[in-house]
């Protein structure tokens, strides 16, 4: 975790889009894995093509990315991969925080919970959870704020990314001609 | 559907090894026979050396069969050497029912999950109706771009599955354009970049076998007037007794090789990897050289030496485009200083002994097979010195574990050669340790009479790790003298002619006695202990550095302190 945005700015972000099937993340990350690369952080989910999943990478910036992008394109389950770290990219992680709250410092979480625009999902009798999202240094700074109440536990999405403007990040891939098996995904 | 996909696909032989996950593959062989052979080896790594030798010269697909859990694992050296070597190879492994996958069934091996980083693609196939798919892609991906192996896992249960066979006309995955067909503007540069050199090399390598850019590379060297240099699993991509042809470089490369790098202008990379073993210390590999790379693999381009142009594609598709644009040259002043050198530092001789030198028979092995046999050989000293006296003319006749460096890769490829190709004489250069690890298939080699002339270059030692404990190591011969048991009856034991040479006057004689022979021979050829492999390259030095002789043993010493601690 970072606590200080030039570290951040100089991270890999490295984003791809993989066939949405079992084993592809274990083919991924074996590959980062052979060069002894650590990854930062990792998100994955769903992306707008039906079978297809969007990953976003956050590596640390000693790391000799280009190599391992390269690597990782060449397994068949990835449409593409590419390092957008040197791109204007948009960039947003979401952070979940259980805070120790009672009745007499609540009002002041809150308060610290309005500077950061972040909701408050749940209020128990001595704690409160707060969802908060931005770039992680806004989280970083939100989370030393509240560590005076103390936290009692946290849990970040890790980065997600696009780049901006009108441009798809990705080139579609080519749906023509699509005949994998026969009604559908092996799967 | 596994047969009938493998029919499809043009497979006539295969090599494997059956048991309890793969009962219904074998029971249907019977009906595909004599369409499909099957090879019965006597352990897996053998059906994968096999089946990735048989793949290497006939260029095409080698596919080898085993069964779940064990059988798979026994795959893995050979399918991590068909990796390292690029080779296509397909393996279909059965698995434990559906019923017991993940939950430790009796032989049970993640066997996907164990090849994720040693296969270019692998797959658990659990409907039977998507076995020819899962095979036609096996294949595609396995022979289409950079080769490699392919591993198709499949359920005992889904093999005993009925279902109707569809075979897919074409496959298309979202995620797989191998990029064959280079950047006609790299194109030109790279011609401008060899106009220009006054001192080109070309290094050739594996890519060059593999895309049968055997008279592509011919053109480009002759039309250009560069010499050639042909890394270790290049060799026999170019002709060996053509005038610009130089031999290989690299470690245990000739000197005139690594000397003639250092001082070029322009290194032509095609289909090779700049591979530690060629370059040295990389820092200083061809410091005044610009590179141009040739080369299918994007991942290859730039990881370690950067080209000033790159042509990104198949090598043969790549020089063919180049030699459009490539016209003669003179280069008289380069051609004589690499003769220079090389009249100065012959590397390739050495003197008259009693005793046998193992040169001297790979040498004769080589002499006496009149340029018209497959060599293959195994890991180690014997490797490199059939890698420097073997000059051969037959285009992909040279079958070595280069990338992982495979010991006793020699016997089973051995198979695959000769199954390949029944009618051609095959020799089988071995190590003493090497062949240990793999003997047991002359059992294999026994039954199907496969003619292979064994030549075993025993030193009673693992020879190049002796070498390096000599050098290295204060000659400290741990764990690397081998008390061996007798070759010849060894030889007897699987009904294979057995024969000896201990002098240097019965080399001839034995050679002649095996070629006259019409089945299997094994030579054992009882060679000089404490012979060096020579030109060297000590770990950690550049290849000027290069030690031509062991009379240059100090130069050798102060590297030593150099490279300490270096592999």
């Amino acid at each position: 975790m970072s606590t200080n945005g030039f570290d951040s700015l100089r991270k890999h972000t490295i984003i791809a889009l993989v066939e949405d099937r079992p084993g592809v993340l274990n083919r991924i990350v074996s590959k980062w894995r052979q060069r002894g690369f650590n990854i930062e952080s990792l998100a994955v989910g769903h992306s707008e093509t039906p079978g297809l999943s969007r990953m976003t990478f956050v590596v640390d910036a000693n790391t000799d990315a280009e190599q391992v992008v390269k690597q990782v394109d060449k397994l068949v389950d990835v449409v593409d991969i590419r390092d957008i770290s040197d791109e204007e990219i948009m960039m947003r992680e979401m952070a979940l925080i259980k805070v120790a709250a009672d009745s007499d410092n609540r009002s002041r979480i809150i308060e610290i919970a309005d500077i950061f625009k972040a909701e408050i999902i749940d209020v128990a009798k001595n704690s409160i959870i707060l969802e908060v999202t931005g770039e992680e240094e806004k989280i970083d700074s939100m989370y030393a704020l509240l560590a005076d109440f103390g936290v009692i536990e946290m849990v970040r999405t890790g980065r997600v990314a696009l780049i901006r403007g009108s441009e798809a990040s990705h080139q579609p891939p080519e749906h023509e001609g699509y005949e994998r098996y026969p009604g559908g995904e092996l799967w | 559907m596994i047969l009938e996909s493998l029919v499809r696909e043009g497979v006539t032989d295969v090599f494997g090894l059956p048991g309890g996950a793969t009962l219904p593959l074998y029971d249907a062989l019977p009906e595909y026979h004599p369409r499909i052979r099957h090879y019965l080896v006597k352990h897996e790594q053998a059906a994968a050396h096999a089946a990735d030798a048989y793949a290497r010269v006939i260029n095409g697909p080698g596919v080898c069969f085993a069964t779940s859990g064990p059988g798979a694992t026994n795959l893995v050296t050979g399918i991590a050497n068909a990796w390292m070597d690029s080779v296509p190879l397909v393996c279909i492994t059965g698995a434990v029912i559906t019923g017991l996958l993940g939950r430790d069934g009796f032989q049970e091996a993640d066997i996907t999950g164990i090849t994720i980083p040693i296969t270019k693609h692998n797959e658990l196939v659990l409907d039977v109706a998507k076995i020819p798919y899962a095979i036609r892609e096996a294949f595609y991906i396995a022979k289409t771009g950079r080769p490699g192996p392919v591993l198709v896992d499949i359920p005992r249960d889904v093999q005993q599955q009925k279902a109707e066979f569809v075979w897919p006309e074409r496959v298309y995955m979202r995620g797989y354009h191998p990029q064959i067909s280079p950047d006609p503007e790299e194109v030109a540069r790279a011609a401008e970049l060899i106009q220009q050199a006054e001192r080109p090399l070309i290094l050739s390598g594996h890519g060059v076998v593999i895309s049968g850019a055997y008279e592509e590379l011919r053109e480009l060297a002759e039309n250009g007037n560069i010499p050639v240099i042909t890394t270790l699993l290049g060799i026999s991509g170019f002709p060996g007794s053509h005038p610009l042809y130089m031999g290989m470089p690299g470690m245990h490369g000739m000197y005139w090789n690594n000397i003639a790098i250092s001082e070029a202008d322009l290194i032509i990379g095609v289909g090779m990897r700049f591979d530690d073993r060629v370059t040295g210390r990389l820092k200083d590999f061809a410091p005044n050289a610009k590179i141009v790379h040739l080369e299918i693999d994007p991942a290859e381009v730039g990881k370690n030496v950067r080209p000033t142009a790159t042509l990104q594609g198949d090598a043969r598709t790549s020089l063919r485009e180049l030699n459009k644009l490539v016209s003669f040259k003179e280069r008289g002043p380069w051609m004589a200083r690499i003769d220079e050198v090389r009249s100065q530092h012959p590397s390739i001789v050495f003197p008259e002994t009693d005793g046998i030198l193992p040169q001297y028979a790979i040498k004769k092995i080589y002499e006496m097979s009149n340029n018209d046999c497959y060599i293959v050989t195994g890991v180690g000293q014997h490797q490199m010195w059939a890698a420097q006296y073997f000059w051969s003319d037959k285009p992909n006749s040279w079958v070595t574990s280069g990338g992982l460096g495979t010991m006793g890769f020699e016997v089973p490829a051995a198979m695959g050669v000769q199954a390949a190709k029944p009618g051609e004489l095959v020799w089988a250069i071995c190590g003493d340790g090497g062949f240990q690890m793999t003997l047991q298939e002359l059992a294999t080699i026994s039954e199907y009479q496969w003619p292979i002339k064994f030549a075993i270059i025993n030193n009673g030692h693992h020879g190049m790790v002796r070498q390096w404990q000599h050098l290295f190591y204060k000659n400290n011969l741990v764990a690397s003298p081998l008390r061996n048991p007798d070759f010849v009856k060894l030889a007897g034991a699987f009904d294979i002619m057995g024969l000896r040479a201990s002098h240097h006057d019965e080399v001839e004689p034995v050679i002649k006695e095996a070629l006259a022979h019409k089945g299997p021979v094994l030579i054992d050829f009882r060679v000089k202990q404490d012979e060096d492999c020579y030109p060297m390259v000590p770990p950690g030095a550049s290849l000027d550095e290069t030690v031509d002789l062991p009379s240059e043993y100090n130069a050798l010493a102060e590297a030593r302190q150099r490279a300490a601690g270096v592999r």
